[in-house]
């Protein structure tokens, strides 16, 4: 039976010695404001991962060339020439493939006007856009007969556009990569940081046969360094996986215990162990803060104790005019309770306040769930209960000859 | 057979505590009946066994061997909890150190005893201005214990007693702290609490206050050396 007079005489004795209680719950507000400070970054890094994969484009794959070894000096992946865009052609015919597109990167210097920028070119099909999930912000993409023709048109990303054209549209102007007159068909809209951290918005996308013959040239025309596979559906992923390694095989002359001369990556998976790992951080980060949670329940049990023995002459004459020994221990229970949870409370206070504190300063992401402050709320009563719970006993044990006598 | 009508009856009572030594006997083989209406004076020396007698009578120790019968009750087969309840309706405890809780007012004093036996708050408040009114303090309802006279704070531990209406007051040496004229004060209220048909035991020193009392017991070593109206109590004391 936990009253009203139960309550008050609890919050009577909070209020008896301030300091103490305030420094008791000390504790618990640090550790509860730790908790949901931790949960709400670890939530961001996670959201933010999530984000991240998303931009990339889901259910992708990457094929790489293989490696060519000249004079015992190994080229590593994407350097020989083994892969071509007819091989992409064939692999689009497979089953659970959405879309193929070729890439063939370099890099190069841009040139509009009195502005100049070096980037990352990517030399692919129109529908490498789609692949990505990439829309496009002004303009339009390039189309296949740009390709067939290897015309010299360009997608120009965000950074790129504000670093040629500061705030004019950038379409339907010509820039000159190495030398060479493009014009801007489209620009892309704006996708942020990969997963690396690198700009992706800091590229340009012209047709690969343009890359191939105007800009980087390569001795192995309709050779390619990789190709980016996009499967319907994420469960279509590992059966296209073996059929496109059998393909290529085949259509490379493989023998059957020759090493391959292709690299295929998931690139889901790769992502997938990325969120798995910031799964794992802020469940980290959580545990070392509960760890603090458990010092301000320790805290709160060790000045309960003392407050039982202050108050040994007042259990004594509860005692002697009729408290039972549950009475008495529910007393101090309900203040240990009443402590944690009036801790949880300014603790979540604090906690959010320095989740917001920190996005606006330092632009942590953060994500404040209401579980977390449930939980917060559930973790701290228990905390209360289970710090309690001796000092109480303890108290509700006493034998009331030596409690009153007690000075 | 235990004396139905008796408020107090005890049959062979002994309290011994362990010591390194071997068993100390407080208390050998007590034998004594309080019927209703009593007013009991116990004396005796420091150290005659008096006070753990109290003790035992209030349900606060208990005996190492015989047997405690209150108001009928066989409190030896009680447990924790419902010697609680005894302590909480049949009996009302006065200390000499008053024994109030500080950081309450009078009021709130006075009703706790209420609170255990589960009362609702309306119901407690009433009764404990009505018993400070009966105790001449019911200008004081709202005050606190350090702001009133020794002699007030017994009056409010005498209606914290009284308040649920107990069959029972055992009163540990009540006036102890008080001067003489605020101690012939105090005992008239337990001569009119007498009156009214509550059985008072109460343990003092002072043959003074003992002689307000209709009944002497004393205490020698454990054993109780005298059992007799009042009168002659203080003959045998001197």
């Amino acid at each position: 039976m936990i009253s009203g007079v139960m309550t008050a005489e609890a919050w009577r004795a909070m209020g008896a010695n301030r300091m103490r209680t305030a420094l008791t719950m000390l504790g618990m507000v640090i550790g509860v404001a730790a908790v949901v400070l931790m949960m709400a970054i670890g939530q961001g890094a996670q959201d933010d991962v999530k984000a991240s994969i998303n931009s990339m484009g889901s259910n992708l794959f990457i094929v790489l060339s293989g490696s060519t070894t000249s004079g015992g000096v190994r080229m590593g992946g994407g350097a020989a020439p083994t892969l071509t865009v007819s091989d992409g052609e064939a692999i689009a015919e497979l089953p659970g493939v959405e879309a193929v597109a070729p890439v063939h990167m370099g890099t190069a210097q841009l040139v509009y006007g009195p502005n100049n920028w070096s980037t990352t070119v990517l030399g692919t099909t129109p529908n490498y856009v789609d692949l990505r999930s990439w829309p496009i912000a002004q303009g339009a993409p390039f189309t296949d007969s740009d390709v067939r023709s290897a015309t010299r048109v360009a997608l120009i990303g965000q950074t790129v556009a504000e670093n040629l054209f500061g705030g004019e549209n950038p379409v339907g102007r010509t820039i000159r990569i190495k030398q060479n007159p493009f014009l801007v068909v489209g620009v892309l809209s704006e996708r942020g940081q990969s997963l690396d951290g690198r700009d992706q918005d800091d590229t340009v996308m012209v047709p690969w046969t343009t890359a191939q013959r105007k800009l980087f040239g390569t001795p192995f025309p309709g050779a390619v360094r990789s190709l980016m596979v996009r499967a319907i559906s994420e469960d279509a992923m590992p059966r296209l996986e073996g059929a496109m390694t059998e393909l290529l095989r085949q259509r490379h002359h493989l023998r059957p215990d020759a090493d391959a001369d292709f690299m295929i990556r998931n690139l889901t998976a790769v992502a997938e162990s990325m969120a798995e790992t910031t799964r794992i951080m802020s469940l980290l980060l959580g545990a070392i803060a509960s760890v603090s949670l458990l010092v301000g329940g320790i805290g709160i049990m060790n000045i309960m104790l003392v407050s039982v023995t202050e108050r040994t002459r007042e259990i004594g004459i509860r005692i002697a005019i009729g408290a039972r020994p549950r009475d008495i221990r529910q007393q101090f229970l309900l203040e240990a309770v009443m402590m944690s949870c009036a801790g949880c409370l300014i603790g979540v206070m604090l906690g959010v306040g320095c989740a917001v504190l920190a996005h606006s300063l330092a632009q942590t992401s953060v994500v404040i769930t209401g579980k977390s402050i449930v939980l917060a709320f559930c973790v701290a009563a228990m905390v209360g209960i289970f710090f309690g719970f001796y000092p109480a006993n303890k108290a509700a044990r006493m034998e009331p000859i030596a409690a009153l006598r007690y000075e | 057979m235990p004396d139905r009508s008796a408020v107090i009856r005890v049959e062979r009572l002994s309290k011994h505590y362990e010591t390194p030594a071997g068993p100390f006997p407080v208390l050998k083989e007590i034998d004594l009946t309080v019927q209703r209406g009593e007013f009991v004076a116990v004396m005796g020396p420091s150290g005659s066994g008096k006070s753990t007698f109290m003790n035992i009578l209030g349900c606060l120790d208990r005996p190492s061997s015989g047997g405690y019968w209150l108001d009928g009750e066989d409190v030896n087969g009680l447990d924790v909890d419902q010697r609680a309840g005894l302590r909480n309706r049949t009996i009302g405890f006065v200390f000499q150190g008053f024994n109030l809780l500080p950081r309450m007012t009078l009021t709130d004093n006075v009703a706790l005893p209420l609170v255990y036996a589960g009362l609702a708050r309306k119901e407690r408040d009433g009764r404990a201005v009505r018993v400070l009114e009966r105790v001449g303090l019911g200008s004081y309802v709202g005050s606190y214990p350090n702001r009133i006279s020794g002699g007030q704070q017994q009056r409010v531990a005498i209606a914290r007693a009284l308040v649920n209406d107990p069959r029972l007051i055992l009163a540990d040496e009540p006036t102890g702290n008080l001067d003489s004229h605020t101690s012939e004060e105090i005992m008239a209220l337990f001569g009119e609490l007498n009156a009214g048909g509550i059985t008072v035991v109460l343990v003092t020193h002072e043959p003074d206050i003992a002689a307000h009392a209709r009944r002497l017991v004393r205490f020698l070593d454990g054993r109780i050396v005298h059992d007799g109206p009042v009168g002659q109590g203080r003959e045998a004391g001197r």
